[in-house]
């Protein structure tokens, strides 16, 4: 029975490693995130956010996302304040009632949405809706190789192939045509700490700061996953030796 | 029989207490002196494990409830408030998530051991099928707890899943809109639906006591499958089985833990990150990982009305296996010609349709769900009546502690 037990743990991880595979024909990118210690790379994030600011936020919304969040990726205060104030937000009545106002953002203010509703989102985007992009890597298969594959994704289309009306031809995309055109190309921002700003380096920045707004908790949760984990085999140990001690008179 | 109950506490105040109201005695009686046979092996921690589950469960649950809401317009985003900006909501949620996966996890464990230690049988018919009536309560209070964070796969799901009961003739339709609240899956059913997830596992609370009186009453099975001779064969539950499902709690809180911490999202799906969308399908609607065994069941079947009696049928066969079990011997450790279809065959049929449930029902798909459905209805209808008539047990031991005290070697039947 130790066998089949044994088996049966083999089975249950393979149903694992099964599951957690779902996305093969992605290729597998080297991230600052990935495995049990994984971080974000800050100065990767900040650069990610230059290009989501620059790019990406002209049509995609973050919406569950504060600007105050921006402290995580290594802003300091006033820095977020000054993203915070560079937009502006609805403010609501003026002291009167008598009419609505608008005000500079502040760090307790959402990301701003690009379009005032979908449908002009939709109408400004030849009838395609940008998705919103505050859990893009969680709500695609594959995660962030799955986005660097999209943004690195786009080529002329094989001989034959029928494009739709403006829509786009990419690999990566399910059924290869996607109505966002390509958004990324080398020297598309101008990076301020010297990066050569190449397609790749920026589909590597912005997918690491789309991988951070999905997951901004990842590097505590790690952390203290590593702690929890720790604390649990030391806990294990002691109390087996417990249950050997108990069980010892019984034969 | 009136008056005080004759407490043996010495502290005169715990004494007054338990002489009025009895618990303190009773608490000790089923978990302190409860004679349990003394061979378990670490199957046998698997009840204690859901038990805990089912108390994670509840605590994460109603912890999220106060976060939660429920409306049909703010349930999506009141998840990701959850998951940013309440004070550990991420490890509550995650918890609570992955909670589940290691509930049915724990529970099909606990289930394979009834199975292959035929803890199923006389006089444990009944214990039997309060367990089975626990799983269906679990399987309805997981479906509907994946339906609140209203992603698209919440949705879709819901409705798939709701939409079975159209296939009931004449009436399926009118059921399905009252199971609704309305013409589509919307507002009046997620509400609902969280009612009912808040109020389920109060019902598994009052049905796991039952299992527990039920188990009390009998008396635990153990690997041998043999009766409790008595009291050489038995062991004080405390503090014997209390140290020894403690070891348990811990090697599963580390698998609980590397989900929650390292692959949180590893057994979700992508989809349900997308709020829900009444007017977008997506490509593939499947369920949640414990249910694709019974989901490939469905799909492998033409026919709608049967496919859904057939999915239906794989839980309801549970609750008759001890009247369809004809051996007399419990443990399939004695039962030869029993112990490879249980151990390998049953497990493998199921793990062959959980893949196939994971994909959509095309090519070499289809004939491998109809395989793994025929063995599956074969084992318990066919196999189990069939293998107590033809099959030569192996000699049994003559009491849980005789093997013991001769020779070493515990479990090899051929030393009896």
């Amino acid at each position: 029975m130790r066998i089949a037990g044994l088996a049966l743990a083999g089975a249950l991880l393979g149903a694992l490693g099964h599951i957690h595979a779902a996305r093969a024909d992605v290729a597998d990118q080297h991230w600052s995130f990935n495995g049990p210690f994984g971080t974000y790379d800050r100065a990767s994030l900040q650069r990610g956010f230059l290009v989501y600011k620059q790019v990406c936020s002209v049509c995609h919304s973050m919406k569950y996302l504060y600007y105050r969040n921006l402290e995580d990726i290594g802003l300091s205060e006033a820095q977020v304040k000054a993203v915070a104030a560079s937009v502006t937000v609805d403010g609501g009545l003026n002291d009167d009632g008598s009419k609505e106002i608008t005000r500079d953002g502040l760090p307790s203010d959402h990301f701003v949405d690009p379009f005032p509703n979908d449908v002009a989102a939709r109408s400004a985007n030849n009838g395609a809706l940008p998705p919103d992009q505050s859990s893009l890597v969680n709500a695609r298969d594959g995660g962030a190789d799955y986005v660097y594959a999209v943004l690195t994704g786009y080529t002329k289309p094989p001989k034959g192939f029928v494009l739709g009306d403006g829509m786009n031809y990419n690999a990566a995309f399910s059924g290869n045509q996607i109505a966002m055109p390509q958004p990324l190309t080398d020297g598309q921002v101008t990076y301020t700490d010297g990066t050569k700003p190449t397609l790749d380096q920026e589909a590597h920045d912005v997918t690491t700061f789309l991988a951070w707004a999905s997951n901004p908790e990842m590097e505590q949760r790690k952390r203290m996953g590593v702690h929890v984990i720790l604390f649990l085999v030391l806990l294990t140990g002691v109390v087996y030796i417990v249950k050997r001690k108990v069980w010892a008179d019984v034969h | 029989m009136t008056g005080l109950h004759k407490s043996t506490y010495k502290n005169p105040l715990i004494n007054w207490f338990d002489s009025r109201l009895p618990i303190l005695s009773l608490l000790d009686k089923e978990y302190g002196a409860y004679p349990t046979p003394k061979n378990f092996n670490y199957f046998w921690n698997f009840g204690a494990l859901a038990t805990v589950n089912l108390v994670i469960m509840i605590i994460t649950g109603v912890f999220l409830a106060m976060n939660y809401d429920p409306n049909a317009d703010n349930a999506f985003a009141s998840v990701q408030h959850i998951m940013r900006d309440v004070n550990y909501g991420w490890l509550l949620r995650y918890a609570h998530s992955n909670g589940a996966s290691m509930f049915f996890i724990v529970v099909y464990i606990h289930m394979f051991r009834g199975l292959y230690y035929g803890s199923y049988k006389a006089p444990r018919e009944l214990l039997w099928q309060i367990g089975v009536v626990i799983l269906l309560l679990m399987m309805a209070t997981a479906f509907m707890g994946y339906v609140l964070p209203w992603g698209q796969m919440s949705f879709w799901g819901a409705k798939v899943i709701t939409n079975l009961f159209s296939a009931i003739p004449v009436v399926g339709n009118a059921i399905v809109t009252w199971l609704w609240g309305g013409f589509s899956v919307g507002a009046p059913t997620l509400n609902r639906f969280f009612s009912l997830h808040y109020l389920l596992p109060f019902v598994i609370t009052g049905v796991v006591f039952l299992h527990v009186v039920a188990l009390h009453m009998t008396g635990s099975n153990n690997p041998l499958g043999i009766e409790v001779k008595g009291p050489a064969d038995t062991l004080p539950f405390h503090p014997y089985y209390t140290a020894k499902d403690s070891v348990g709690i811990c090697v599963y809180l580390i698998v609980f833990a590397i989900l929650v911490f390292f692959m949180p999202n590893a057994l979700g799906h992508a989809d349900n990150y997308i709020p829900a969308n009444p007017l977008s399908t997506p490509a593939d609607i499947v369920p949640e990982w414990y249910f694709l065994p019974f989901y490939a069941i469905l799909r492998s079947v033409p026919n709608k009305l049967l496919g859904v009696i057939m999915m239906f049928s794989s839980i309801f066969v549970l609750f008759v296996i001890p009247w369809l079990d004809t051996s007399k011997v419990r443990s399939a450790r004695f039962r030869p010609l029993y112990r490879p279809f249980v151990a390998i065959l049953l497990p493998a049929s199921l793990f062959l349709l959980g893949d196939v449930g994971a994909h959509s029902p095309s090519g070499i798909w289809i004939p491998l769900g109809r395989i793994g459905t025929a063995y599956y209805f074969f084992h318990f209808l066919i196999l189990l009546p069939l293998l107590g008539k033809i099959e030569k047990p192996l000699p049994l031991p003559e009491s849980i502690s005789s093997p013991v005290l001769k020779s070493k070697p515990v479990y090899k039947a051929e030393t009896v």
